[in-house]
This record gives C-alpha cells, structure tokens and sequence, in this order.
C-alpha cells in the first residue's frame, strides 16, 4: 500500500456528460434468457457510438476552444497503437483559424481507474479531463444487465472561474484479484465478489478518511462512490455517510462511472457544499472537493437525472447485433471502402470538426468545403464555416433498406443547417417512421462503420432533444 | 453551353442489341461479340474490318480498349473506352457520333456492355476512389438517393402521398406492360398494380417494382456519314441532337433545391431541342426512352423534359399520357423497368428501340408513323449528376 498526496492547482471550471440515448430494458433481457427482470434498463451506446465517440459528445459540451491537454480515459478504448484523445482534439478544433496542433492529448487506457486518473491529471496540469467508457458483458451476465455507457468530461483551469475546487485528495493502491481482462477479449471476468468487498473495504476506509482530514470536513454534504465491484457499492455506502442522498445514477460505466457520478453532485449541489469522491479500483482514490458560488451558472444544461430519464428502447437482439455478439447475416451488397489515410488527414477540419466553407464574396456555405465557390465561382476566396454544434432542419429523407448498415435500415435526411449549408447525412438514434420533413436536428459525432480495422468516424444528425 | 450540334450530318444504319438478363453463361466477351455480330449481320457487304475506330462504354467490365479489341480480335484499331456513370452507353455513342462528324472517320461503331451479374451483389456498386469516408454515396444506394425525391415532390405540390405512390406504381406498371412485349427484354410479363404497390420496401417508399432489375446486356450502332446512309440501309436513323450536361453539384448543397428536378436534365434538355429545332416537344416528339432507374425519376424526367407541366407529370401518367397508345409513349421497349441496367449497355439499347420503331420492326410495340424518338440517360443522384439527351429521327430536316 502506498500513499500520494498533493493538492491540485487548478480549479474545475466546467463538466458535461453524455448519456446514450438507447436503453435495453431489463424486462428483455428476462424474456430472452430468463433471470430476473423489474422495471427500468440499462443504458446503451448504439451502434455507432464507442468510446471516442461518446466522450467528444460530452467534451464538446464543455470546451468552448480546444484545451491545452486533453486526458482521455475508457477501458474500451477504440484503438490501441493509435491515440483515441487525438480525434477528441481535432473533433474540438473547430475554431476560425482551423484546426491547428497545439496542445497535449493522451489516453489513459485500461482499468476504470484511469478515470480518476484522467481527473487528477487535469487537475494537476489544467486541461480536459474526457472519460467514456461502453461497457460489455457476456449474454446474461451481471456487466450486461448492470453495467452502462456513458461519458463525462471535466475542465480544469484558473482557480478564479472555478464552479468547484479539489481541496483534498489522497489515492491508496494495492494488487489484488477482483476484475479483469486480458486484451482482445470483450469482457471482463471477476472473482468472487466478497474477496474484492474485503480487499477494497480498509482501502476505501483509510483513503477517505485522509483525505477528509487533508480538507478538514467532518462530514460531507454529498459522497460519490465508483467501484466495478457491485457489492462494494451496496455495502461500503455506510462507511462515509453524506448529508444529501446520491440521485439515482445508471450502472457500473467504468471509466467514466466515477465522472457520472460526480457529475450528478454538480447537477445538484449547492454553493459551500463538499463532495467527497471515492473512486475505488485496484485501490481507491479519494478527493474532497468544494463547490464554489459560481456553480449556480457552472451546471451542464442537461443534468444526469433528465439525460437518464430520457431514452428509446432496443431490442435486445439488437443490441447483440450492435456488440457483435450475434452474427447476423449481412447484406448482399459490398461493405463501404476504408477511410483512406490520405484523405482522412487532408480534410481533418471537415470530417472530424465538421467544418465546412463560405465564400466571402457571395456567403454560399459548401459542405465538404471546395474551393472554388459553386454561388459565384470565385476561386480561393473561402472562409471556414464550423457547423459541429449547429441545428437545422430536414429538407427530405429517406430510409435506405439495402444499404450495408450495421443497423440497418440507414435513415439518411438532407439537412439545411441553421446560417446556411447542407448536406445529406445519416440520422442517428430514430426510427424511420420517425421522420418528417421540416424536422429539427442537431450534430452528433459517431462512428459510420468499421471496414479494415479502420473506424470510420463523421458526423450524423440526430432529433434534437425536447423538440421530438 | 453553346453547342452547334451535328444536325443529320451522321446516322445510324444497323444496330445489335442481345436479350437483356441474368446471362450466367455469357461473359461480357460473349455479349459483345454477340451485339456486334448481330449489328454486321444486318449490312451484308460490311465486315468487322470496314469499321475503322470504336468507342467502348463499360462502367466496370473492363478499363480499356483492350475490352472489346481482344474478344474481337481487332486489326489494331483504335478502341476508346469511356465511362460517365449511367450515361456511359450514351456517352460511347455521343463520342462516335463526333467522330464521324469530324471527317476523321467514314465508319465506326459505338458498342455497350456490362456484365452485373458476376459480382454476387444486390444493385449496382461503386468504385471509388480512396476517399475520406464521409460522402453519403459511400453507403447511401442509389434506390435511396432517389427515393429522396418522393416525399420532396409531395411536399413541394400538395400532392396526397397516396396518388403520388400510384403514379409511381402506374410507371412501373406501364413500363412492365410494355417490357412484356419485348422479346429482348429482362422481364416479360405484365405485373399487377396490385403486386407492385404491395412489394417488399428497398428505400423510402420504393419497393421492388419501383427499381430497375440488375442485368447483363451489350447494345452496338454503326454511325457513319449522314450522305453515305443509304449504301448501307434504306431506312438510316438519322442524330438531330446530343447533349451532355455533367451539373456542378451545387444543389446538393443548396437549400433553395427542392429534390423535385434534375437541373442538369432540364439544361441538356434545352440545349438537344435548339440543337434540333424543336419548340414544342410534346407534340413534335413521337417516342421517349428515358432513365427510369425508378420510378419517380421517371415521374420527374415527364417534367424536366417537358414533357408535362410542373407539378402535372403524376396527373399526366394517371391519365395515360405516356402509354403506348397515350399522346407521347415514353419507355414503349419496357425501359429500365424491364430491361434491367447493364450500364454500358442501357444508352444503346434505349437506341435500339427507336432504331426498330422508326424501321417498323417493334412488332406488337409499334407505334404508327414516328418521326422523331428522345434518349435519355441519367448518371449520379439527385443534387449531382450527369445527364445526356439525343434526338434522333427517320427523315433529314
């Protein structure tokens, strides 16, 4: 067991989070395989989210230009040998001077606990914390039924604009076996979950116990618990009593578990009010923090609560398609070519920031950008039009039933953007007797496919919320 | 666009067209030697060597000339393969036409093939080059990006979903009626309003009956100088007019367009009647054979060709206006309906038909007296696209 101890510079200036918006009620999943079912469900990433795509929905809620460090933390990272946290940083380089290449990103990848990891490195440094994490689980398991997707990114900067401060924070470790994975398998395997709850019980004790001493908080207004271990959360909850109840809060979502959590707090705390954070993997890592003045106009626009009580249910054969672990059989049309690497980079701003051009002479606005203008044809005389956070509205539509999809049928809609600009674009998270023409959308960045190992990540559209 | 156009400087005087379908045992080898045997057949006293250059449409059944030189063991000559989406049979007999009319060439010969129904997919697919991933024609199909068009013209006109959905089934309709008539043809059986309106869903409202089939096919002309017509036929089809528009792709990307034309089509249009001074092509016009990929492409083509009102085509082909016996037939061979698209192939076969109309030899198809015949293809989706349209007639003038 070791210790660490330092308090963090910098100040949380800001969080956001993301929730899928399907759910896989716990009802089909008692009428496939039996088991017990109840209300509610668990919340799923569809098809054409992971974890890169989750966590650039919750950053760019948060980041208004693109951060100087940008940690990004899942166990379910989209690729290995290739860095996840550089399409966080180009899908946040959406700025009028382009995309540009200043600034750290890094992933922090492998057990939940780089979640915190991603915290305190951003706390330590200033930047964006980024954790997302799709949680997968053998047909039947307690991951499938339990677990949940999710993200939550978090920025740290000048302590002055801070909505919350970390005023304490003490991390313990220790090698024990309660959950883990070997790379390439899909899930994860467990001990008998009362070995972990023994190891983890002095662990959780004696960090949060410092670390409360560190703040010099007697009791905490609100305490947020994260452990992969289900019986932890039940049974170490009344070790640290808080003053505020815990909202409810979706299943286990890894890496980003302990963001959620914390999120929910800054959903609802008030001004002075303490949090501690024990975020308990392979060790625990307990922070207290202080909620400031400023978090009465720091709160996400949608809290946890309401992103959890939305959502659109998905057979659960559906959802085995989405995970591959039902192997249907596929269309009888060619699967889409590889994004080419060449390409790819060429037009960064556009297909990772959605940023297209204008011409300054006549203000026609071309998606993918061109160069010469197709309004007046002035040639070179175009400025960038960034469109990753626009609305617009469906000019026709249709649902394609022969097109390869890994969930098919493809719904594809003509948008006209808000400010001008249009593009045909996928619809993400409706069904086809869903749409209508002068329907509202908003951008959401997903994943279109995976051909050759390569993720093919753009933009798609999706209905905007509250105006379904 | 400003085109001159070649006006009966150049004509047609033998064709060869081989049944459109599934051909599992013909190669595109078979198929050409096939369409162009049958073409030399019909001029006696002109033998494969007479032919002094070809041009070559095949969107995927091969990449140059050495596609049609080599099955047909060609005395080098010079073959050009072209390609231009689904106007490539079209463009192969816009460029020959050219040729002639130059003064290079006294004889040449167009020839289309394509051999779909080797690949083991389901409609036509694409062979991009390495892109970014972020077109929608990368996985969009081209049922679906037409399919765009149906619920935009009903918005755009009032129209009631349902009438729209039977002016769709009734072009299908029609144009199986007509396909059963065609010895040649992919499908030859009529199908049922009923069995149309009621098929499986390909993309938006689109069912099976409202697509083109997927077929093999090769279609071939020989094109030679307008004043030499009569050594080879006594009844040559004579090129008024050729037009090739490829659009810029700014409706794509424009909000003021509404998916219910095709600006490149109303462009080539324009430009093919001024060529053949045509003022009234409702009435001057005996025969069209149009890009009925689907349905509602044909539905729009009645308006962007002018041949109905804007808003009136779906009245108009309720009506029966573009039936075999309606005031101007459109699609009599059946058409893509029910030909299927052998894209090298389909601009030669829409040919072919008038070729036969114009001989009096489309047997129970004939019309009485045509004198002038439209073509037109359509290549790309709505929004971008390239789009041909020729004017051929029986008589100089």
């Amino acid at each position: 067991m070791t210790h660490i101890r330092r308090a963090a510079p910098k100040g949380l200036v800001a969080y956001a989070t993301h929730l899928p918006r399907h759910r896989l009620r716990h009802a089909d999943l008692a009428a496939a395989l039996g088991g017990r079912g109840g209300p509610g469900g668990r919340v799923a990433a569809s098809f054409d989210e992971d974890s890169t795509t989750l966590g650039i929905e919750a950053a760019r809620r948060v980041a208004g230009a693109r951060p100087e460090a940008i940690y990004f933390a899942t166990t379910s990272p989209a690729y290995l040998d290739k860095t996840n946290a550089a399409a966080v940083h180009a899908a946040l380089g959406q700025g009028a001077d382009g995309p540009g290449i200043d600034g750290f990103a890094v992933d922090l990848a492998g057990s939940a606990r780089c979640g915190a990891g991603a915290l305190l490195a951003a706390a330590a440094t200033g930047g964006l914390a980024v954790l997302a994490d799709v949680r997968t689980g053998l047909p039947g398991s307690a991951d499938e039924r339990d677990g949940a997707d999710g993200a939550a990114a978090f920025l740290f900067g000048d302590p002055g604009h801070a909505i919350a401060e970390i005023v304490a924070r003490v991390s313990v470790t220790a090698e024990f076996l309660d959950r883990w994975r070997v790379p390439g398998e899909s899930a994860a395997r467990r001990w008998e979950e009362r070995f972990g709850l023994e190891s983890y019980l002095p662990l959780i004790t004696e960090a949060g116990r410092r670390a409360l001493k560190e703040a010099a908080v007697g009791a905490p207004d609100h305490v947020v618990l994260s452990s992969p271990n289900p019986l932890v959360i039940r049974r170490a909850a009344g070790l640290f009593p808080a003053r505020v109840p815990a909202g409810r809060m979706p299943g286990h979502a890894g890496a980003a578990d302990v963001g959620l959590g914390l999120a929910d707090v800054l959903d609802r705390a008030a001004p002075g009010e303490t949090v501690l954070v024990l975020a308990a993997v392979d060790g625990c890592d307990a922070l207290v923090l202080r909620v400031t003045d400023r978090i009465e106009h720091g709160r996400q626009a949608r809290p946890v609560s309401a992103q959890l009580a939305a959502g659109r249910a998905v057979p659960y054969a559906t959802y085995l398609t989405w995970r591959g672990l039902l192997d249907r059989e596929p269309p009888r049309r060619p699967e889409p070519e590889l994004p080419a690497g060449p390409p790819s980079a060429r037009s960064q701003a556009w297909k990772f920031a959605f940023t297209g051009s204008r011409c300054r002479g006549c203000g026609f606005v071309h998606l993918p950008p061109a160069r010469v203008c197709k309004g007046c044809g002035a040639v070179d005389e175009m400025e960038l039009h960034p469109l990753s956070g626009a609305r617009g509205t469906v000019a026709t539509f249709t649902a394609d039933r022969l097109a390869y999809s890994p969930s098919p049928p493809l719904i594809d809609v003509v948008v006209d953007f808000d400010g001008g600009g249009r593009y045909t674009m996928e619809l993400a998270d409706a069904a086809p007797d869903e749409v209508t023409i002068g329907m509202r959308v908003e951008t959401t960045f997903r994943r279109l496919h995976t051909t050759g190992g390569v993720h093919n990540y753009f933009w798609k559209v999706r209905p905007v919320e509250g105006e379904r | 666009m400003s085109t001159k156009g070649i006006k009966d400087r150049v004509a047609i005087v033998a064709m060869g067209c081989t049944r459109f379908g599934e051909h599992w045992s013909a190669s595109a080898d078979d198929l050409l030697i096939d369409a162009v045997g049958e073409c030399l057949a019909a001029v006696p006293g002109t033998d494969l060597a007479d032919v002094e250059a070809f041009w070559l449409g095949t969107l995927g059944s091969g990449q140059s000339g050495l596609t049609l030189s080599r099955p047909l063991a060609l005395d080098y000559r010079p073959v050009t393969r072209v390609e231009n989406y689904c106007a490539t049979g079209s463009e192969a007999f816009r460029n020959a036409c050219y040729a002639v009319a130059s003064g290079a060439y006294d004889r040449v010969m167009a020839v289309g093939v394509e051999k779909l129904k080797d690949s083991g997919f389901s409609g036509l697919t694409r062979m991009d080059p390495p892109g970014d991933g972020t077109a929608p024609e990368n996985t969009l199909t081209a049922p679906a990006a037409f399919s765009l068009l149906d619920p935009a013209y009903c918005a755009r006109y009032g129209v009631d979903p349902a009438d729209m959905r039977d002016a769709m089934t009734h072009v299908a309709w029609k144009n199986h009626a007509n396909g059963a008539l065609n010895p040649k043809a992919q499908f030859r059986s009529a199908v049922s309003k009923e069995k149309i309106a009621a098929a499986p869903l390909v993309a938006g409202r689109l069912g099976v009956f409202d697509c083109s089939g997927v077929s093999d096919g090769a279609a071939c002309a020989l094109i030679v100088r307008a004043e030499d017509a009569h050594l080879y036929t006594d009844r040559p089809v004579l090129v008024k007019a050729l037009s090739l528009t490829a659009g810029p792709g700014r409706a794509a990307m424009d909000a003021d367009f509404d998916y219910t034309t095709f600006p490149e089509v109303v462009r080539s249009a324009r430009d093919a009647y001024r060529q053949a001074g045509i003022t009234d092509p409702r009435t001057e016009i005996s025969l069209a054979e149009v890009h009925d990929c689907f349905t509602p492409t044909e539905l729009v083509l009645m308006e962007d060709l002018g041949f109905a009102e804007r808003g009136e085509a779906w009245r108009d082909i309720l009506d029966g206006a573009f039936e075999l016996g309606g005031r101007l037939p459109v699609n009599p061979d059946g058409g893509l309906k029910s030909f299927g698209h052998p894209v090298g192939a389909s601009g030669l076969r829409m040919l072919y038909e008038c070729w036969l109309q114009f001989r009096g030899e489309a047997g129970q198809r004939q019309l009485s007296d045509p004198r002038l015949a439209l073509t037109h293809n359509l290549g790309g989706r709505p929004g971008a696209c390239v789009s041909f349209v020729s004017l051929v007639g029986a008589e100089p003038g």
